[in-house]
């Protein structure tokens, strides 16, 4: 087991996990943060997509361990029900999720992109989140609901 | 007074789900998301064999290992199982004999899950391999061994052959007579949250069971089934669903084996399947081969059609019964088709069973009929929207198979959507490799027979108001992400004159709320939604009645307003009039029942699959870009207009139209679930692709409302409808764009390139299927068509 310190959602975190432990499983089976998800554990689907240090990451495909020192943010860091970002509101508004099993990894790749360019087009919006699948509103409301935020046309 | 029109601006208003803000958050718990202290985990040890006997198991090393729990064998849960009654051939575990890669044979519990999967690892399973049935054409071939019963026989599932009207005279009379082949290739939900249950024995000694299922009143029947217990005994409930499509219509052996692990241990326990099990899993669109011939008077009348499906659904049963019936059933729904033939085989192959997904058993035959009538308009000089509007069904009809049409706007749908494309000015006149396609399509609105025979209601809601005047609305829908709780708490609102957002909805939990059958066949806003307006009509009336009398006035004087509740020139506030209802009737609880109609349906064998309340309609023009280097197929524009009864809110249903254009979109281009023998081809999402956002073009949504006289306001369904047109239009766009007829999907790039150099060296210009498998039907059963054919 190895000893790992990391910034979670602006909270300093340590945890001891053996070498092969994912970051989703630590921030999901450790940690208690649920709003990561799994859908694949191989990189294919987005649905575990957080941020460290400010980039939109697969957390299925980094090693706890290798996420020493970083700073993470999930979806808990974003906002909450009652005290949502912009970017939820949007997300509920536009009827952005369905299932909203991929919403939390949406929402932190459209944080990403909006964090280093806030007024994407939407081609620009489109690459962003062309890693995360979405199975359920074919992708459209999602592109409304980031373009509205970004105030650009969708 | 009554509540069959809105009048409080809550239907028909654009507004987001009652949870959205919590799932933008993160918040709703998956099944996955479950920990209890002292969970353990479970692990399925999977048949490495496509058909094989089991010799023996030993597990001995694997209940040896530390940490180690429970380990189960086929021995331990022997009850037979299916979804319909008439398939109860699947087993939580294997007994005797595997019939697929991935058919479960053990099962351990484990304290984490790395042990688990050791554990798995050392059981010994020793396999007498049998000679694996893997094609439709293998599977009509009389063997020793066949996947289901004894020996010798055919490897036949279930056989349909029946005949409406006289189709051979009908024959005798076209002007022109058409044939063609056509292959729809399966394919998976691949909704993005894999399966996955939790089991754990509560304080009072009963089991309860948390799932990621589309019908938890199914799973707990088959539960007590399985495990024999009391249905009392076992409370299930439906977690949030992180996609459903059908893929979580099944019952699965995972969520029996998870229920037995937490009896065996006493402790919680939980399994989540991989994707690569989902894949094997499956349960989703049955590959279909058809056949179809159709005759046509000059100017295009159908005057009868023969269709012939050939079923390939894989290890078990399943829905299968049912998915053969639907590849024959809905063809007679949106064109006038006087005399029609019906002859269908589902064959047991040894490849991962089908089932029910997303338009059940009609996107096949769909594909296969709006393609088969283009074509036919071209050979009678017609164009395609001529030859549809030729033969579109009457409302309130009843089809040669005895399926009752209500409302219909097809017509409306139709024209909506070639005035919007412009199809007329387009179709045929754009470049080359740019081409627009037209198809419409139907599809049930809840189906009318429910899957376990019995005459009471499909769905039911119950209403408790408290003493501050908070409304509680329970109903057993789940809400696989198309929206039924908000659905609820829209319709009780709009009734009761209450925001969605102001109501308490208790859903999907056998303890708490009364039965709805589930989220399949596009049936919880139809059925649900008249059980809650019947359960809140009967809250008006009761509120009506006592504020009357307490107030000296005729009942007449009374009405609801948001909010309050008007009494004579007196305006109550709701929780006054509450009160004084909770004082003159004591608690204000109110139940609704919706039951389907008895006589929407027919009196032959087969009759049950088809028949709903009402069917929804959809037409569809895609607009292609083919590009003959690559074979690569971008769609450029969708335009579709849905026949959605009355919409309900208008946010949610574009949501299910532009989620269906997605589906369809991924059927047409992209997802196949193909075999190498018995071996998935690619059983990942990185290998079974779905459509990314940059697949996804602009989609043009119209919604045509056709008031439903039967629906909950006139609504009827949106969740499945709009996928059915979707494939046939992409498909006859790339025909009018490169002059190909592919009958064969998905339209990979291969095939394209294929028929384009076969048309360069032989001119001809087709891809697709030939022959048939060498099966012979049984002579078709004749039904007389309705003698009245128009209903007043």
């Amino acid at each position: 087991m190895e000893p790992v310190t990391m910034r979670v959602n602006g909270m300093s975190r340590s945890v001891f996990v053996a070498p092969h432990r994912t970051l989703l499983e630590t921030l999901r089976e450790d940690l208690g943060l649920t709003g990561t998800k799994h859908g694949c554990e191989l990189g294919e689907c987005g649905a575990c997509t957080v941020l460290v240090n400010g980039v939109a990451t697969l957390s299925c495909l980094l090693m706890t361990v290798a996420a020493d020192g970083a700073d993470v943010t999930t979806i808990e860091g974003v906002g909450s029900p009652t005290h949502p970002h912009r970017l939820q509101r949007a997300f509920a508004d536009y009827g952005a999720a369905q299932c909203g099993y991929c919403t939390p990894a949406m929402v932190l790749t459209a944080k990403a992109l909006l964090d280093r360019n806030p007024t994407p087009n939407r081609e620009e919006i489109a690459q962003a989140i062309a890693g995360n699948m979405c199975r359920c509103t074919g992708y459209l409301p999602i592109v409304r609901a980031i373009a509205s935020v970004a105030g650009s046309e969708s | 007074m009554t509540v069959l029109d809105p009048h409080h601006g809550i239907v028909g208003r654009p507004g987001p789900r009652t949870d959205a803000l919590s799932q933008a958050a993160g918040g709703p718990l998956y099944v996955d998301d479950l920990a209890f202290p002292g969970m353990l985990h479970g692990k399925l040890l999977r048949s490495s064999q496509a058909h094989a006997r089991i010799v023996s198991i030993d597990t001995s090393a694997a209940e040896q290992l530390p940490g180690v729990q429970a380990v189960l064998t086929g021995a331990d849960m022997p009850v037979e199982f299916g979804l319909l009654p008439v398939s109860q051939d699947e087993q939580a575990l294997a007994i005797e004999k595997v019939r697929q890669v991935g058919d479960p044979v053990a099962a351990v519990a484990a304290d984490d899950p790395d042990i688990a999967q050791r554990a798995i690892e050392l059981i010994d399973v020793v396999y007498e391999p049998l000679p694996p049935i893997t094609s439709m054409e293998e599977a009509c071939e009389v063997v020793d061994e066949p996947i289901h019963g004894e020996g010798p026989k055919d490897n036949r599932h279930r056989e349909v052959s029946l005949e409406f009207g006289d189709v051979d005279e009908g024959f005798d009379v076209a002007y022109h007579i058409r044939e063609d082949v056509f292959f729809f290739q399966g394919n998976n939900h691949a909704a993005l949250e894999n399966h996955g249950a939790v089991a754990l024995v509560e304080d009072d000694g009963r089991l309860h069971v948390w799932s990621s299922t589309q019908v938890p009143h199914y799973l707990h029947r088959i539960l007590a089934k399985v495990l024999e217990l009391p249905e009392g005994r076992i409370r299930v409930t439906a977690s949030p669903t992180g996609g459903g499509f059908g893929g979580k219509t099944d019952v699965f052996s995972h969520e029996l084996v998870t229920a037995r692990l937490a009896l065996a241990t006493g402790r919680p326990v939980k399994i989540t399947l991989t994707r690569e099990e989902v894949f094997y899993t499956h349960r989703g669109r049955h590959p279909v081969l058809m056949w179809v011939r159709t005759g046509f008077t000059e100017d295009g009348e159908i005057t009868a059609m023969w269709f012939r499906s050939y079923v390939d659904g894989g290890a078990y049963g399943s829905y299968g019964a049912a998915s053969l019936l639907y590849t024959g059933q809905l063809q007679t729904v949106t064109y006038r088709i006087p005399a029609y033939r019906f002859q269908g085989v589902r064959f047991f192959t040894n490849k991962p069973a089908c089932g029910a997904k997303r338009g059940h058993g009609t996107p096949q035959p769909r594909f296969a009929l709006e393609v088969h009538l283009d074509k036919a308009a071209e050979d009678l000089g017609l164009d395609p929207v001529t030859i549809r509007r030729r033969n579109l069904v009457e409302p309130f009809s009843l089809t040669v198979n005895h399926l009752r049409i209500t409302s219909c706007g097809l017509a409306d749908c139709l024209d909506a959507v070639v005035s919007a494309s412009g199809f007329e000015e387009k179709h045929g006149r754009l470049p080359a490799g740019r081409g627009l396609g037209l198809a419409v399509g139907t599809y049930l609105t809840g189906a009318g027979l429910p899957i376990y025979f019995n005459d009471m209601p499909q769905s039911e809601v119950m209403l408790k108001v408290d003493r501050g005047g908070g409304v509680t609305v329970f109903s057993m829908a789940a809400d696989c992400g198309q929206g039924s709780t908000t659905m609820l708490a829209t319709i009780v609102g709009e009734a009761l004159g209450i925001e969605p957002s102001d109501l308490a909805v208790v859903t999907a939990d056998t303890d708490l709320t009364p039965i709805d059958l589930g989220s399949y066949s596009s049936r919880v806003t139809f059925m649900a939604g008249n059980a809650a307006l019947e359960a809140a009509q009967k809250l008006i009336d009761l509120i009506v009645v006592a504020v009357a009398d307490e107030h000296d006035l005729e009942t007449d004087r009374i009405s609801l307003r948001k909010g309050v509740v008007l009494a004579g020139d007196r305006e109550l506030p709701w929780a006054e009039a509450v009160r004084i209802a909770e004082a003159r009737w004591g608690l204000l609880v109110t139940t609704g029942s919706y039951t389907p109609p008895k006589d929407i349906r027919g009196d032959y064998r087969g009759a049950g699959v088809g028949p709903s309340p009402a069917y929804s309609y959809t037409a569809c023009v895609a607009e292609v870009d083919c590009d003959a280097e690559t074979g690569v197929v971008a769609v450029r524009k969708v335009w579709i207009a849905h026949d959605i009864g009355r919409s309900i809110n208008p946010l949610l249903a574009q949501g299910q139209v532009e989620g269906s254009v997605h589906m369809a979109l991924g059927e047409v281009l992209m997802e196949e679930q193909a075999f190498r023998g018995a071996l998935h081809d690619g059983p990942s999402l990185l290998d079974y692709k779905i459509p990314t956002v940059l697949e996804m073009p602009e989609v043009e949504t119209i919604l045509v409302e056709s008031i439903d006289p039967e629906g909950p306001y006139g609504a009827k369904e949106v969740g499945q409808g709009p996928l059915l047109p979707v494939i046939p239009a992409v498909v006859n766009a790339v025909y009018d764009a490169l002059g190909l007829r592919i009958d064969e999907i998905p339209l990979r790039p291969d095939k394209i390139i294929f028929a384009l150099r076969d048309l360069e060296r032989h001119g001809t210009n087709r891809f697709g299927p030939t022959d048939l498998p060498p099966y012979e039907f049984r002579p078709p059963l004749p039904v007389a068509p309705p003698p009245e054919r128009q209903l007043v």
